[in-house]
């Protein structure tokens, strides 16, 4: 769980993000601290695939400095960001699995890239990651034999191959069944405590948030920004804004039914 | 399921009532997406036609209603509205109101978020055009250098190539295209030794056929017709291939991991097509005389002894080794284009189509450009 001292990991510096005309992310400062679970949430398209890209440097931010451990990563060279990467693991929201490889190949790869473990080893090791996610057994099985849950599971079985420093997980339990997602939640929780493994979410399911999460910020469509920040709880009893109260008490907020005054 | 454009023996019925000045439409039977271009209409010609200040719809009637039905009666409303008449719908039961309470009027009347794309001016297009061209220029280069320094980076690590990915390639690329690249050859190297024939014989120099197709086989038809087609197979699969895993975020996924997609993809494909082009090209030699030495067996009395010194005498060991150096050009541009062409894909499968097509074109464009300069080259350098 969250160390008392709050030292950050990731500082996300007055961020802006535009595409074309189109303003994703305006100003957006935050930080993720060390051995957190920190969680985004907002409405869809509202940029939470934007930020997470620009903390793993695949997406350029038009202004504003993303740092890892103090450097900026928007200016690195090419190797820096390189060796970045292979302190992170991340679930892409499509799972991105190499369709042309089995699961097995695509959890061994990063192994076989980085580190020199002979490949019994690195079998034994891909057995073990997806038996955590519940996949054991579907070493052969290339991704598209899979149901959307399970590419899901194998993404997030791949990011955590080399047991990274900074785990991104972008729609982490969307299209899972309940039970899944709550055994997912379970390994996140325990994979945090065991390893300090530091946590980014894209997540909304308000259970599963409540559950892992240290801290939630969330972002807003229209002020393109955070409009919250704080542990579950504190959002839960203390914000005031009614967005934020819309999504934590998981209710529409009133914008439709006054315009449907057809009907006399 | 039943087709919405057949013929509807109108199973609704609108019939009117006036009392005073107010018009009370009385609604029976089913409204619906099949019926609602004939009843809208004769709603509104029914107000229409008469001076009335205001108008009832009644719902009492109805045994059917889906949202677009309701929505051509609100729109039935608005218009009422427009020509001062007050209209309201009575008699909904909890049904038809749940109908209409699922119609949002603010999406009915909100712009678009996002401009239609207008056609430009020639002007406007022309100078698009060119700055695409130059953007396309500049991106190559840049994909160049990315190409080269990956490549010299496989060199100086050759443990990190991916042995198995450049065996896959080579099999995609070069055996799987054996029947094709034959055939073609050797029907080329018929179809010249038979032209040449009915040029040459009227000298009696028929002896001088073999010497004709080998020469053109082995200094410009095998290594061209090679890499059109390695290009039309290849350069296509490559393009298509690397483009989807664009937009599945595949690529993205790579680099996320610290994988230089360049390396990692473009690198074994261009190595493979480097190996396996040249022997494809030797070998569309190969066919390409044997397609000329069926016509001079059959067809100009020469025996397969003869046609094969002939041939011999006429490839030099330097038209063998520049048709290889060619070859392997050409195997760099195809493989190049398509790496390149499939990074260039941003999003969808029409992108994946525009830019698989454009790796062929741009492929072929460029290898007769480099053919071009090959030719001139040659010549002085003999
Ligand atoms: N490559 C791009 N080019 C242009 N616009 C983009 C691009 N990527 C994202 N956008 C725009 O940025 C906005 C935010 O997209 P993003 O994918 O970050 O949303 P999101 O919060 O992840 O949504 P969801 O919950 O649906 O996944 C969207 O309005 C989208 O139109
Ligand atoms: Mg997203």
């Amino acid at each position: 769980m969250q160390s008392p001292e709050h030292k950050p990991i990731i500082v996300v510096e007055n961020a802006t993000v535009r595409f074309g005309s189109n303003t994703v992310l305006e100003n957006v400062s935050f930080q993720v601290n060390k051995g957190e679970i920190l969680v985004i949430v907002g409405e869809s398209g509202c940029g939470k695939t934007t930020l997470l890209k620009i903390m793993i440097g695949l997406q350029k931010t038009t202004a504003g400095r993303v740092l890892f451990r103090e450097s900026n990563i928007m200016n690195a060279g090419q190797m820096e960001l390189n060796n970045y990467r292979q302190n992170i693991g991340v679930l892409f929201q499509s799972s991105a699995l190499f369709s042309s490889m089995t699961l097995k190949e695509n959890i061994a790869l990063p192994l076989q890239e980085y580190t020199n473990l002979d490949s019994a080893t690195i079998d034994l090791i891909v057995r073990m990651k997806l038996g955590m996610v519940n996949l054991a057994g579907y070493e052969n099985h290339s991704p598209a034999e899979l149901s959307g849950g399970m590419k899901k599971r194998a993404g997030i079985a791949r990011a955590m191959a080399l047991d990274p420093i900074v785990l991104f997980f972008d729609e982490l339990s969307a299209g899972l069944d309940p039970i899944t997602a709550v055994e997912l939640d379970d390994l996140i929780i325990k994979t945090n405590e065991a390893l300090g493994t530091t946590m980014v979410v894209v997540s909304h399911e308000l259970q599963s948030i409540c559950k892992i999460a240290d801290r939630v910020i969330m972002l807003d469509k229209a002020t393109k920004g955070i409009i919250a920040e704080g542990t579950p709880a504190d959002l839960k009893e203390k914000a005031t804004d009614p967005r934020v109260r819309s999504f934590f008490l998981r209710q529409a907020p009133e914008h439709n039914s006054q315009d449907r005054s057809y009907v006399r | 399921m039943m087709d919405l454009k057949q013929d509807w023996q109108k199973p609704y019925q609108i019939s009117t009532k006036t009392q005073e000045s107010k018009l009370i439409i009385y609604l029976t039977g089913e409204f619906g997406l099949k019926n609602l271009a004939s009843f809208a209409g004769e709603i509104t010609s029914l107000f229409s036609q008469q001076k009335i200040r205001a108008m009832d719809i009644d719902f009492s009637g109805i045994t059917y209603l889906d949202s677009a039905a309701a929505l051509s009666i609100i729109q039935v409303q608005k218009a009422a509205t427009a020509e001062n008449i007050d209209c309201s719908l009575i008699n909904l039961n909890d049904e038809t109101k749940g109908i209409f309470s699922v119609i949002y009027e603010k999406a009915l009347t909100r712009s678009p978020l996002k401009e239609k794309e207008t056609r430009e001016g020639l002007v406007t297009q022309i100078g698009g055009a060119s700055l695409n061209i130059l953007h396309d220029v500049v991106t190559f280069i840049t994909f160049a250098g990315e190409l080269l320094s990956a490549l010299s980076y496989t060199v100086l690590h050759p443990q990190s190539l991916r042995t198995r990915d450049v065996l896959f390639y080579m099999k995609r690329a070069g055996v799987d295209g054996l029947p094709i690249v034959g055939l073609i050859s050797m029907l080329i190297g018929l179809i010249l030794a038979f032209m040449s024939y009915l040029q040459l014989r009227s000298v009696g120099a028929n002896i001088y056929v073999p010497s004709l197709v080998s020469f053109a086989m082995v200094k410009e038809l095998g290594p061209i017709m090679t890499a059109i087609l390695v290009a039309g197979r290849s350069g296509s699969a490559f393009a298509a291939e690397i483009g989807t895993m664009v937009v599945n975020e595949e690529v993205d996924a790579l680099t996320s991991m610290g994988f230089d997609p360049v390396r990692f993809l473009a690198v074994p494909k261009v190595l493979a097509a480097v190996i396996v082009v040249p022997l494809l090209t030797l070998y569309a030699d190969l066919f390409g005389i044997i397609g000329g030495l069926i016509v001079g067996i059959t067809g100009l009395d020469l025996t397969a002894h003869t046609y094969i010194i002939q041939s011999v005498k006429t490839i030099q060991v330097f038209d063998v080794v520049t048709s290889l150096i060619k070859a392997a050009v050409f195997a760099v541009i195809i493989a190049g284009i398509g790496c390149q062409k499939g990074f260039q894909v941003r999003s969808g499968a029409q992108d994946v189509g525009k830019y698989t097509t454009s790796a062929v074109v741009a492929a072929i464009f460029l290898i007769v450009v480099a053919d071009s300069i090959f030719a001139i080259m040659f010549y002085y350098m003999r």
